[in-house]
């Protein structure tokens, strides 16, 4: 009993601390985008609250905490109210199964414990990829529950495309999966130790996966209703979507919801193709005891590429059209990622590590 | 402990597999069987069958139920344009099931509780042992599937492609 009381305390202390940090990112970058898009317009972005505008996501918060939450004419008060947690909840949970740091077992008073992973479990990519399908709903009834044209239009379009493009990922992941020969992300992130020629995204033998993370990427970014694939929430179409109808702290927990998304899946394409915490060179790791000062450096400082990346990517490309983006999603994506699970594993047969 | 999880699990399957056929409003129909896929994924969890679990949620929560949802919201059924004209055979069949069921657990002897995980389940990961089992023991089931698959996708193809089996 106390062995359970003290793994309990321990597992809900390090989700408090993972938790924190997802939170306290998703406002990091709420003004990190908004900067980010300014700079690459020429322009100077939020200023005002704060020096440099550093404090604009308190305020934003702020404001949203005290906005009237209204629930539309005609709405199903239930579903309304449903929708909002249903989308925010699978972005959190995601977060479960990454290790952030050295794969250490560390003995606190009789239990092991794993510090850098809150559970090690050996589906973890099919984990991830069940709880980011379930998010589908929150915004399919959400759009539905609003009692809105625009709503329910955002929403049958978000149907559509996640539907069409959680393919992708799964199928661009599939390579990785036959490299590292494990479901666990604990174990693909080992299989890449070394420096970033051992990354399955770079690694020559058998078979590099960089067209898998393209892939991945593009997929990825369709899935969190980011442009150029935010047809969900086109605002010159349909004002905003399937959260037209939606306010104040309900609005909020979609907004959340985008952000946690777009961390989850920087961290995964951290841990899938660019080697988690391993240093790019063997070098700038730090030894022994110091292993995860730099094992989380390196992680944070990859996952914050990968969400730049998706800022650039907004700020760069149009956003396409309906038919376009299934045709592009089924047309030239699909038939990309089987090829590429043909040949590397072809590879990996002729070749084995 | 293991007795009161599956019981629990068990309850619910069978509360939200009846409110499926018996709630009048099509979205909360699917929404009960999302929560029953939930819990028979809960239940593989419980058996250690974990790679199932994932299985059972990304197929059927995330892919099958989310395009039932898409094509009901697309109908917009009415109350009154219900298609429940089904009741006697569905009488007929419920009542040979259940007997059925009934059958089975007097000559067996009633027993409430968790079934036995499989064996091979929590030596090697399941995942493993599945992927070895169907490339081995059941390749040529697995075979027919997949040609089952191919056939419906080449039908699929037909017959949204309107005029392609007619010559020039």
């Amino acid at each position: 009993m106390f062995d359970t009381s003290i793994k309990l305390a321990l597992t809900l202390s390090q989700i408090g601390a993972v938790m924190g940090v997802v939170l306290l990112t998703v406002a990091v970058l709420t003004l990190l985008e908004r900067k980010v898009l300014s700079w690459m317009q020429d322009r100077m972005g939020p200023m005002e609250v704060g020096p440099y505008g550093v404090l604009q996501p308190v305020a934003d918060g702020l404001k949203l905490f005290f906005k009237e939450d209204i629930i539309p004419a005609g709405a199903n008060k239930i579903m309304f109210s449903l929708a909002p947690i249903l989308v925010l909840v699978p972005a959190l949970i995601g977060f479960a199964v990454i290790p952030f740091g050295p794969n250490w077992t560390i003995d606190v008073m009789g239990v092991e414990f794993k510090p850098f992973v809150i559970s090690d479990i050996n589906i973890g990519v099919l984990y991830i990829l069940a709880f980011a399908s379930i998010g589908a709903y929150g915004v399919i009834l959400g759009g539905w529950a609003s009692n809105s044209k625009y709503s329910l239009l955002g929403g049958l379009r978000s149907a559509a495309q996640l539907i069409s493009y959680e393919l992708n990922v799964g199928l661009a992941i599939v390579g990785v999966l036959l490299l590292a020969g494990s479901l666990s992300l604990v174990e693909i992130t080992e299989a890449q130790a070394g420096g970033f020629w051992n990354w399955f995204a770079f690694d020559p033998v058998p078979f590099p996966q960089f067209i898998a993370f393209v892939i991945f990427l593009i997929a990825s970014v369709a899935e969190t209703n980011r442009l150029p694939f935010d047809l969900p929430e086109a605002e010159s179409e349909l004002v905003a979507g399937f959260f037209t109808e939606y306010s104040g702290m309900r609005f909020a927990f979609f907004f959340m919801a985008e952000y946690a998304n777009m961390i989850l899946v920087s961290c995964m394409s951290t841990v899938l193709f660019f080697g988690g915490w391993h240093a790019p060179l063997p070098f700038l790791q730090a030894p022994g005891m110091f292993a995860w000062v730099t094992g989380i450096f390196w992680f944070t400082a990859k996952v914050y590429f990968f969400l730049f990346l998706f800022f650039w990517i907004r700020a760069t490309l149009p956003r396409l059209r309906y038919d376009q983006l299934m045709r592009f999603g089924w047309k030239v994506l699909l038939p990309i990622a089987l090829g590429n699970i043909v040949v590397t594993s072809v590879l990996a047969y002729i070749f084995p590590n | 402990m293991a007795t009161f999880v599956f019981l629990y699990f068990a309850a619910v399957i069978v509360m939200a597999a009846s409110l499926v056929v018996l709630v009048r409003n099509p979205i909360y129909s699917a929404l009960s069987l999302l929560v029953m896929f939930f819990h028979v994924a809960g239940l593989y969890v419980t058996l250690h069958a974990e790679f199932l679990a994932a299985i059972q949620i990304i197929v059927y929560a995330g892919a099958i139920l989310v395009l039932y949802l898409f094509v009901v919201m697309l109908l917009n059924v009415k109350r009154e344009e219900q298609f429940n004209r089904q009741g006697p055979v569905a009488l007929f069949l419920g009542v040979v099931l259940l007997t059925e069921a009934v059958l089975l657990t007097v000559s067996r002897g009633f027993t409430v509780g968790a079934p036995e995980p499989g064996r091979e389940g929590a030596a090697v990961g399941n995942t493993e042992s599945i992927g070895e089992v169907l490339y081995s023991t059941y390749l040529f089931p697995f075979e027919i599937a997949s040609l089952i698959l191919l056939v419906a996708m080449i039908g699929a193809v037909i017959l949204s492609k309107k005029g392609i089996m007619e010559s020039k």
